[in-house]
């Protein structure tokens, strides 16, 4: 079988990985669940719902307030979370990781929090052709508020970046290059470190969007060298509505709060406030707590299975669905970068993406239709929508499989 | 299954859409776009006397919203302003409610499976409503741009 392949050649036991995921034991229509909408959201292993359950069945109380019992255990399984993820992107300080809803929040806060302060009329933010619109909404309203201009690096037709191009976007007006680490809707990969490095000579900060990178590969901000690098958990087996914003912490602790409220305080008199040192000055109000330790056992899950054995598993998967893709007809790949995570966007000649997904549903399997939350990269290729089958380490080529044939019957029916 | 949605009426409508083209003449369009899925739909319509003469349609969309486009048009040719807005409210019934199809739909009942699709409503029901803001304009010229 395919799945035996897969085993023999890189190892990877992905029959005992999917035992960890209860979701994926059921049926859907009838049919055994293909999950293949992993780009929008993972699934979660038993240990990130036994932390949650086990923090509101044990431990369940309000963090950074009470001397008592409960309120200690709830804030040092929260904090432990902390030093976790510093330990996962290779963070300087634990400080320097804010913990947030998800990777728009935490652009959102650079935006509007660094953005306030330092963007003026006539300066310019970058960012990509290929950027999810929560990379480019909160530049555009903060250019919209300062009279400052957005400047967009091109794509070529595989779904690269011009880097060409973007070398001749940088200037002296650069305040801030804002670009995806791996991009939702093409999968591509982008070359971070040389983006960074060249944004620095610029004079120009850096903010990465790490959402669908964290969970596929080993992330390393001081390698990398990011100002700014956020995330999600939920799209790295963790739950929804907690994500990280790590900063350099010369940049964060220069920036003015973002949300006021309790926790972010020091003093509160009606005179004035100080505020608190880092990371709660970014952190008002009673976080995500649950969610919080729920990252933190998916960030040891993710250790567990090793993130080098994923990604040399998912880039099989990647090969594997790739030819499998190409072989039915009239279908053709958005996004062909030589440098791809596991995500296979396409379009069916004279077939709409709704048609797809709604026929592949029927069949158990589940994908993405649409724009993906990047109407500029439909725009670029020329599409109103692509199908997106976004795959995770759990996903075999057996499910690969499936979706060829759930697509060759897609084909019976409406050519 | 899968079928029920997609019944042989709809994949023809689909495959072969009926009306699909601007309209010389026209008095009455309207313009349909569904943002969740980038539809975009023209409606074209020639009404005298209160009658709907000619419609016809030009647009992007999946098989459903494609062959209620297509049916839509052929079932409008002939009608009233108000036959054609109580057609659109029955047709609107169909697809929301679990009341039994109205008995003067004709062609239309095969869009019944969409109910069981919550997603799929929209695309089935973006012709219609373009309909509607083409009925409730005023008599004028389409500009072409």
């Amino acid at each position: 079988m395919s799945t035996l392949v897969s085993t023999v050649q890189t190892g990877f036991e992905v029959d005992k990985v999917r035992e960890d995921f209860p979701v994926l034991k059921q049926k859907v229509h009838g049919k055994p669940l293909v999950y293949l909408d992993n780009a929008a959201t993972a699934q979660k292993p038993l240990a990130v719902i036994a932390a949650i359950r086990k923090f509101y069945e044990v431990d369940c109380a309000n963090i950074h307030r009470g001397v008592h019992e409960l309120s200690q255990r709830s804030t040092a399984a929260y904090e432990q979370t902390r030093i976790k993820v510093k330990q996962f992107v290779n963070a300087r300080a634990k400080n320097e990781l804010i913990f947030v809803r998800g990777s728009t929040e935490g652009i959102n806060l650079v935006a509007s929090s660094w953005g306030r302060k330092c963007v003026k009329t006539g300066d310019e933010i970058v960012v990509s052709a290929m950027e999810h619109h929560s990379n480019i909404v909160p530049w555009q309203m903060l250019c919209e508020e300062k009279g400052a201009r957005l400047r967009v690096i091109p794509i070529d037709d595989r779904g690269e970046l011009l880097m060409e191009e973007y070398v001749k976007l940088l200037g002296p007006r650069t305040r801030m290059v804002a670009v995806t680490h791996v991009s939702n809707a093409l999968g591509t990969v982008n070359p971070v470190r040389e983006i960074v490095e060249l944004a620095h000579k610029a004079g120009a900060l850096t903010l990465i969007d790490g959402a669908q990178a964290a969970p596929h590969m080993k992330v390393d901000v001081q390698a990398l060298d990011a100002d700014f690098y956020a995330f999600s958990g939920h799209k790295m087996f963790g739950p929804t509505g907690i994500g990280v914003l790590f900063g350099k912490a010369k940049l964060l602790n220069a920036m003015p709060p973002y949300q006021g409220g309790g926790d972010m305080i020091r003093t509160v008199t009606f005179e004035k406030t100080t505020y608190n040192e880092l990371p709660y000055k970014f952190e008002a109000g009673t976080p995500n707590i649950a969610g919080g330790i729920g990252l933190g056992a998916a960030v040891d899950y993710v250790n567990r299975v090793g993130l080098d054995k994923i990604a040399a598993y998912e880039h099989e998967l990647l090969i594997y669905g790739t030819a499998a893709l190409l072989q039915v007809p009239g279908l053709r790949l958005i996004g062909t970068a030589r440098e791809k995570a596991a995500v296979l966007s396409f379009v069916m000649e004279g077939i709409h993406p709704h048609d797809i997904g709604t026929v592949l549903d029927r069949m158990g399997i589940a994908v993405r239709t649409g724009h993906h939350c990047a109407q500029p990269v439909m725009d670029r290729f020329g599409v109103p929508a692509t199908t997106r089958a976004s795959l995770a380490f759990y996903n075999t080529m057996a499910e690969i499989d499936a979706l060829a044939a759930g697509l060759r019957k897609v084909k019976e029916m409406f050519a | 299954m899968v079928d029920d949605l997609y019944q042989e009426l709809i994949l023809d409508h689909s495959k072969r859409p009926r009306n699909c083209h601007p309209m010389e003449g026209a008095n009455r369009h309207a313009e349909g776009f569904n943002p969740l899925c980038g539809d975009k739909l023209q409606l074209y319509l020639n009404v005298e006397n209160g009658i709907v003469r000619d419609a016809s349609f030009m647009g992007s969309g999946c098989a459903i919203s494609t062959a209620s486009a297509s049916l839509m048009t052929e079932s409008l040719k002939g009608k009233t302003r108000e036959e054609a807005i109580r057609l659109l409210d029955k047709f609107h019934d169909l697809l929301t409610t679990d009341t039994p199809a109205a008995k003067d739909l004709g062609k239309l009942v095969v869009f019944c499976g969409v109910r069981d699709y919550p997603a799929r409503v929209k695309c089935a029901t973006l012709a219609w409503h373009t309909l509607r803001s083409a009925l409730e304009g005023v008599d004028a010229p389409v500009t072409t741009e």
